[in-house]
């Protein structure tokens, strides 16, 4: 059978088709727009850059992703990107942003000004937006919370088989981890992370919220998790995890000596953005009093900038001492804790 | 039954010297296109990983070595039990519900490990509502009782074979199907009873067809992410995640790639070599209704029950788990955004289905015509991303295409003066691209046992008859092969539906797919809202496992008329 010259026509559709998405393609950002990259999954973001748009007439564009990966591509997209700024948490995330050599830093008065000091980057490579408190919380039935008032105390051999954490691939164990080897240094932090391991009432094992049911349920006494999934299970729909989040007290570690540890959510400016300007106009907007409180409100995390309400939920904690090392110091002893924790079978 | 390779003396082979010819030089093409990914990330092998080593060696490496070869061997066992028993009772077996279980069995295939994993451990951990009920009333503490771990080695296996044995039901099944009258009927006149004739003829006969499907079992089991990683089980592709992007060694965790796919490969050829130059092939085209064994009484209800277990506990029960936590705790973006997730998934996935069968069928047919190592290893290395983790795969696109990407740019500038942006990275095209590394396997395997079926003899009567190697495979093969091109097709659309990390690295600026959406709330540990989306996959999956199922069932040749020309 041979192909009439109108069958012929018809394979025509592939190359053009490929030439559209070409076109397409290269039309590229064009005017007032701002291209995201989050790590945060948080719906209340989508208020957050409507506000944004709304007055400044800049469209946000927003790839959501895990940040580990979001920095690959970032990095691998290289002066083709059109990147302009990284969202993402965790000062050990920001830090190996910076290390990739993906932002540049930025000068801006405002964000120096209402950004706290210790919670950015010494040179303006990234902001921190918002604080997350990494505490401990005990079973209210079995455990008497004066028996652990630090961080150090989770190593004492007295709480053998009675602590629930998860495991060391989540970067909020690795920078409370990085942490003590910022305070202590490595040898006494990894003597730290084997007290802690033998300890545990359970392989490590689901995420914070996980170590909070695991202490409500009576399978462990003490667990450690950010402060957030505590306020979320609060205020869970659900009656069964609002009882279980009622079984739960709060210890709040290290009140006497340098405070408890704090991580912070934060972003900054990709190196070659094409819109740097909307960028950092962006990085303002986030420490702007509307767009912190939206950013407390939105995961109960606590504004970085003084003044700010908060979610009634952790307001009623009161203030408590924060621990003011710089959050970048987190981020540097990173590797060393995440090979401390191999080194102690910290799974 | 073992006949001598026709095709191998078709191809020109007393020369000495060997010519790839068009097919050959499409194939090697295809797989080095597709190898290249994979290739890139490997290519780190030879940058040194100095001290790290030492340390994986001391610390994590062990772990990582036991628990994947404990999730092979399991996982491998698991799925080979469940999906040739029942796929032998399906087919061979009359007993009460056999119609509902014969497509009923798949429904497990669209549920993703990551999923069925969450549904299980909120019912069965420690705080969840079995083990709570049970202290309850009996008034145990901690230490009062024993009940297995869920989130465990054992758990892990458990869950993945339930959701993976259709893979292998589904080959084999088809495998039974297809078979011969006559070789059961010569095996029942030498005296075999069903018990010896199931595994001494029609299992050693179905055996590529078993083996292609426990491949793929195991394959998706060897670079599983989500479900290992919530359940603490370090493997070889956690050990890979965590060394790349944890300890930023990215030399180390290739190499540690390189050896998850030297392990795959050796699996492969040995599975290849144990059949040696065996190869099975119908030679009598003689097909009736196969006689079925009539089962009563308590026979018919074990078989009953045999078939309703795997489709209870993979899939009734999962569905059953998300269907209560959607109802308890939904996503408030359930409505119009949800049908927009879906549409991207069911592009995504349809797009990806029909590039990654059409390639198969190329590279298939192309070690056909040209048996030769250089054509057979090119197939290999096209398929081994199914092995892959799909986060390496990813990097692997995304290195290559960034690269071309900044070049244009670079050039762009240089002679334009303009920035044209990203081309190829963050686009519908290195999606598809990504998913066809991964998936060719699946399409390709499926497409290699049907076309191993149909005798060499056709291939030469048709080339006798003057008619040329592309019009062969296109009036002769493909018609013959529409099922189960067909089936090869679902497959990667399935896969597709529930691939993740891959779909979240690459995928383009305000691009949701119901993947991606379920992984943002699991990964913000909001399962229960997960749960809205997680369901939507499955859905979305059983339409087209069913249609598969329907479609299979008619396949039987002989049973229909006579395959279209």
């Amino acid at each position: 059978m041979k192909p009439s010259p109108h069958r012929r026509g018809s394979r025509r559709p592939l190359p053009v088709l490929l030439i559209a998405i070409l076109v397409a393609a290269c039309s590229g950002p064009s005017g007032d727009e701002l291209f995201v990259y989050s790590a945060r999954h948080y719906d209340t973001d989508t208020q957050l850059f409507d506000d944004f748009t709304a007055q400044t007439g800049i469209r946000v564009r927003l790839l959501q992703g895990n940040s580990d990966e979001l920095l690959e591509r970032l990095n691998r997209e290289g002066v083709a990107s059109p990147a302009d700024v990284l969202i993402t948490v965790d000062a050990g995330r920001l830090w190996r942003a910076e290390q990739a050599g993906v932002l540049q830093p930025v000068e801006s008065e405002v964000l120096a000004e209402r950004v706290p000091a210790h919670l950015r980057h010494p040179n303006g490579y990234w902001f921190g937006f918002s604080q997350r408190l990494r505490l401990i919380y005990y079973n209210r039935d079995a455990f008497d919370p004066g028996q652990v008032t630090t961080y150090e105390d989770l190593a004492d051999p007295s709480l053998d088989g009675r602590i629930c954490v998860r495991s060391s691939n989540n970067i909020y164990n690795q920078s409370l981890l990085a942490s003590m080897v910022s305070h202590h240094g490595a040898a006494a932090a990894t003597e730290w992370a084997r007290g802690l391991v033998a300890n545990l009432a359970r392989a490590p094992q689901g995420g914070d919220t996980d170590q909070i049911l695991g202490v409500a349920a009576g399978e462990c006494e003490l667990g450690v998790a950010n402060h957030y999934y505590y306020v979320r299970l609060l205020n869970s729909e659900d009656p069964d995890r609002r009882a279980a989040a009622e079984r739960v007290g709060i210890i709040f570690p290290n009140q006497d000596d340098r405070g408890l540890h704090v991580n912070v959510g934060g972003a900054g400016v990709v190196r070659g953005a094409p819109n740097r300007e909307h960028a950092v106009r962006f990085l303002e907007y986030l420490a702007s009093d509307e767009a912190q409180a939206l950013f407390a409100e939105g995961n109960h995390e606590y504004p970085v900038v003084p003044g700010i309400a908060l979610d009634p939920a952790i307001e009623a904690w009161g203030d408590f001492r924060r621990d003011q090392v710089n959050v970048a110091e987190l981020g540097r002893h990173n590797p060393e804790a995440v090979r401390i924790a191999d080194r102690v079978g910290w799974r | 039954m073992t006949a001598p390779s026709v095709l191998a003396s078709a191809a020109p082979r007393g020369s000495g010297r060997f010519r790839l010819g068009g097919w050959g030089v499409l194939t090697v093409g295809i797989a080095v296109l597709l190898a290249m990914p994979i290739l890139v990330v490997l290519a780190h092998v030879f940058i040194p990983a100095g001290e790290i080593w030492a340390h994986l060696w001391q610390t994590v490496l062990s772990r990582y070595v036991t628990n994947t070869l404990g999730l092979i061997v399991g996982v491998g066992a698991g799925v080979t039990l469940i999906g040739v028993g029942t796929a032998w009772l399906v087919v061979m077996c009359r007993f009460p519900g056999r119609g509902v279980f014969r497509w009923a069995l798949l429904l497990p295939l669209a549920v993703p490990t990551y999923v069925i994993a969450y549904a299980y451990t909120d019912l069965l951990q420690f705080a969840g509502p079995v083990q709570t009920m049970l202290r309850e009333m009996f008034d145990w503490g901690r230490d009062d009782y024993w009940f297995p771990q869920i989130r465990s080695l054992g758990g892990a296996i458990a869950l993945m074979s339930l959701v993976l044995y259709p893979y292998v039901y589904l080959l084999s099944r088809a495998a039974f199907i297809e078979q011969s009258v006559c070789v059961l009927e010569v095996g029942r006149t030498l005296g075999r009873g069903p018990t010896r004739l199931f595994l001494g003829v029609a299992v050693p006969l179905a055996r590529p067809a078993i083996a292609g499907g426990v491949a793929l079992a195991l394959m998706e089991t060897l670079n599983d992410f989500g479900a290992v990683q919530f359940f603490g089980v370090d493997t070889f592709t956690t050990g890979i995640y965590r060394t790349w992007f944890g300890l930023g060694e990215q030399a180390a965790a290739a190499q540690l790639a390189a050896c998850l796919l030297v392990f795959v490969f050796v699996l492969l050829m040995l599975e290849r070599w144990s059949r040696r130059r065996a190869r099975y092939f119908h030679t009598t085209g003689r097909y009736r209704e196969l006689p079925q064994y009539e089962l009563r009484g308590v026979r018919a209800l074990l078989a009953c029950v045999a078939c309703a277990l795997p489709v209870v506990l993979g899939f009734v029960l999962p569905a059953g788990l998300l269907l209560e936590m959607h109802l308890r705790e939904g996503d408030h973006l359930f409505g119009t955004r949800f049908m927009g997730f879906a549409w991207n998934s069911l592009t995504l996935a349809t797009v990806a289905a029909v590039v990654a069968v059409v390639l198969a069928v190329i590279v298939s047919y192309g070690v056909r015509l040209r048996q030769h190592l250089v054509t057979q290893l090119a197939a290999r290395v096209a398929s081994l991303g199914y092995a892959v983790p799909g986060s390496v795969i990813a990097v692997g696109v995304l290195i290559p295409l960034g690269w071309i990407d900044s070049q244009v740019n670079l050039f762009a500038h240089e002679r334009f003066g303009m920035t044209p942006g990203l081309i190829l990275t963050g686009t519908m095209v290195a999606l598809v691209y990504a998913y066809v590394v991964r998936f060719l396997a699946v399409s390709f395997n499926t497409v290699e046992a049907s076309l191993g079926k149909i005798t060499p003899n056709m291939d030469a009567v048709s080339r006798t008859l003057g008619v040329s190697a592309g019009t062969t495979l296109r009036r002769v093969h493909m018609p013959i092969m529409r099922g189960s091109l067909f089936a090869a097709g679902i497959l990667i659309f399935v896969d597709v539906m529930k691939e993740l990390p891959a779909t979240v690295i690459l995928r383009p600026f305000d691009f949701d797919t119901l993947a991606v959406r379920a992984y943002e709330l699991a990964s913000d540990e909001r399962l229960a809202q997960a749960s809205t989306s997680a369901l939507a996959i499955v859905a979305v999956g059983i339409i087209p496992v069913i249609v598969l199922s329907i479609a299979m069932s008619r396949s039987r040749p002989g049973s229909a008329g006579p395959p279209a020309p």
